[in-house]
């Protein structure tokens, strides 16, 4: 007979052996860097506006509803027919117009201001989805095969990077007629957009995501998977793809704010969606001509400001949180 | 080196080769895509008031029937050798070099891109003077100084810089300083006077542009100088060079900056090239009539052979600001002429 076995659970969590198993617990990538990002406020604030901007475009005509006005409707009778600026003080802030009204028209600046972040939200997104997608495809091709194939897809981001991008967005979106793809009005507006925008900007995930296939390609988890007979697909979507999602969801978060401005620079040129939509950019464009009413620059500008400052605050902690090495 | 340099010099003509296609793509494919007709692309030509017939006869003679191939190694003759247009009634002469003809005000592109070329010349060059000193020192500082109140203050504000598109700033600057009853000080938009007429009044109305667009620049400048300036102090041979007894100064300016500036000299090269093809946002913005203006009003105006024009000079700035660059970066950086 030997030493009695304690069978209760109380004994084996007290053996050092489970007490060491606790301490080296493992933390996912993802739970490190979310600790990291719990403990960065200045991002933690940005991500809190991010989402109450999306909240405030997705719930946009409920807004609208109960503190403003319909964004379309002119309220001339509140315009001085000589200055053609609004009646009251301060641009016609009042109760019923928080931000004022616009010269002119007399429309609500508030709820096409609060309209606005719907068309820069949307496009900003959608072209960051298009980029991305993109850019993984193509870049994930490059590092993985390497070789012409690589050669062939690094040359063309070198192209697509050394393009004069503006130039070339406005003269497509400038050449489009009205009428095209068998799309019309905002909708062809808010694709040809998308699609100049994300199209123009892959090769910058691109060339993140193929360096870091490259580096991926040669690790030792790769060999393993190959040599237990993994195929080439398995090893792109199981192994390498996983691995890749957190460069591309820092990356393509600080994309965002870059096409948040790239799309109200279209607007403001006249090539973005056509009025009477309501734009950011747009607005500053009429503002222009109006330059004895500061507040009708001052709360398109604000709101481009804030938003893409918040993605960029949010995407810079993101980024420290998942690469320590850039920690700031 | 020799080498290098031709191997570098075929690579541009590859890309001018390719941003012409792409050019051409957008200014004769894409509409063909869209939906458009040959003869409703000559009918540009000819004006809205001719005929069917006549926008027929003239969508023939301008050759939009053509293989696209065939109208493509006509739109590179025309750049190299000039072109004619025989659209019916007449024949317009466009001498080389031909980025356009406008059938709207019946004249080449050329010349006009010559005259408003100085205006953004001398936009791009008075604001990256500014921005080089004021944003690589600013990096340079709070990388050194890291933390301290300085790098903070000085991120801050280069994090709301590159957050604000330059169109408000603009605005915001030319309502403040040019409008504004108390610090009315500056030119407003719309003027430009050659610097050869009169230096002076050449400097007063371009001061608010440089400052807004320097601005811009020299926070992204900041951000990339700082990073740069932090990774590169931490390497192993800033330690070497310390350990050698080297005095800060040395190791800072010798060792530190060159290793961090050379990537931004590349990064500054693109962004200047761009600039010089077309500053639109600014020149938009303070009605300066420079090429980027010279696009938007024509965009406004359906006078596509104008903007084509742009688009093709800018492409030129971009291609051959890359290749001096290049070429800067194999003198500043041996190791590249090795790869």
């Amino acid at each position: 007979m030997t030493a009695p076995v304690d069978v209760s659970g109380k004994a084996e969590q007290a053996s050092p052996d489970g007490a060491g198993r606790k301490a080296v617990q493992g933390r996912s990538l993802t739970q490190i860097a979310w600790g990291r990002l719990k403990r960065d406020y200045v991002a933690l604030a940005g991500a809190v506006v991010v989402l109450l901007l999306i909240f405030i475009a997705i719930f946009a005509p409920l807004i609208v509803n109960l503190w403003g006005q319909d964004p379309l409707q002119f309220n001339q009778d509140q315009i001085d027919s000589g200055t053609l600026m609004p009646k009251g003080d301060y641009g016609g802030i009042s109760s019923d117009h928080l931000f004022g009204l616009e010269p002119l028209n007399g429309r609500d600046l508030f709820s096409r201001v609060v309209y606005g972040a719907r068309i820069s939200l949307l496009i900003a997104f959608l072209a960051t989805i298009l980029s991305v997608v993109i850019g993984t495809v193509l870049g994930m091709i490059a590092g993985f095969f390497g070789g012409w194939v690589d050669t062939l897809i690094s040359r063309a981001m070198d192209v697509f990077l050394a393009f004069p991008l503006l130039v070339f967005a406005i003269a497509i979106a400038g050449i489009i007629p009205d009428q095209a793809f068998g799309l019309t009005g905002d909708t062809l507006r808010v694709a040809l957009l998308v699609f100049i925008i994300g199209f123009f900007n892959w090769p910058y995930i691109g060339r993140i995501v193929r360096g870091q296939t490259l580096s991926l390609r040669e690790r030792e988890f790769v060999d393993a998977a190959r040599s237990l007979g993994a195929r080439t697909p398995y090893i792109i979507f199981r192994e390498l793809l996983p691995n890749l999602m957190a460069p591309i969801l820092v990356y393509s978060t600080l994309l965002i704010p870059s096409n948040i401005l790239f799309e109200a620079a279209l607007s403001f040129l006249g090539v973005g969606v056509r009025p009477p939509t309501p734009t950011w950019g747009g607005m500053l464009s009429d503002a222009v001509r109006f330059y004895t009413a500061p507040h009708f620059a001052v709360f398109p500008g604000l709101a481009i400001f804030v938003t893409v400052l918040a993605f960029n605050l949010f995407g810079d902690g993101l980024r420290d949180a998942f690469d320590p090495r850039s920690r700031r | 080196m020799v080498t290098y340099l031709i191997r570098r010099l075929i690579g541009a003509v590859i890309m001018l080769l390719i941003v012409s296609m792409a050019t051409f793509a957008i200014f004769f494919l894409v509409p063909q895509i869209a939906g458009a007709t040959p003869e409703g692309m000559a009918s540009r030509y000819v004006g809205r008031t001719a005929s069917a017939e006549d926008a027929k006869i003239a969508a023939d003679r301008l050759g939009f029937n053509d293989p696209l191939v065939v109208q493509y190694g006509r739109f590179i003759k025309g750049i190299v050798a000039g072109a004619e247009f025989d659209y019916g009634p007449g024949v317009e002469q466009c001498p080389p070099p031909c980025l356009g003809y406008s059938f709207i005000t019946r004249q080449p592109v050329w010349p006009d891109l010559l005259d408003r070329l100085p205006v953004t010349l001398s936009l791009a060059v008075g604001a990256a003077v500014l921005w080089l000193i004021i944003g690589l020192s600013t990096g340079v500082i709070s990388a050194l100084r890291r933390g301290s109140v300085f790098d903070r203050a000085a991120m801050t504000l280069a994090l709301a810089g590159v957050s604000l598109p330059i169109f408000f700033t603009g605005l915001i600057s030319l309502l403040v300083f040019s409008y504004g009853n108390p610090f009315a000080v500056f030119a407003q938009g719309g003027h430009y006077t050659p610097i050869t007429e009169n230096p002076g009044e050449w400097a007063y109305n371009l001061i608010l542009p440089w400052i807004t667009l320097a601005f811009l620049f020299a926070a992204q400048y900041a951000r990339l100088t700082r990073a740069g300036m932090l990774e590169t102090m931490g390497e192993d041979y800033i330690r070497t060079a310390r350990a050698k007894g080297l005095i800060e100064r040395t190791v800072v300016v010798k060792h530190g900056m060159r290793g961090a500036l050379t990537p931004i000299v590349t990064i500054f090269g693109l962004d200047f090239g761009l600039l010089v093809g077309g500053a639109v946002l600014t020149e938009s913005t303070y009605s300066l009539p420079g090429l980027g203006k010279y696009a938007i009003d024509a965009i406004t105006n359906n006078d596509l052979p104008k903007v084509m024009g742009v688009t093709l000079l800018s492409a030129f700035f971009v291609v051959f600001a890359n290749l001096i660059v290049d070429l800067l970066y194999a003198v500043v950086d041996p190791r590249v002429r090795l790869s």
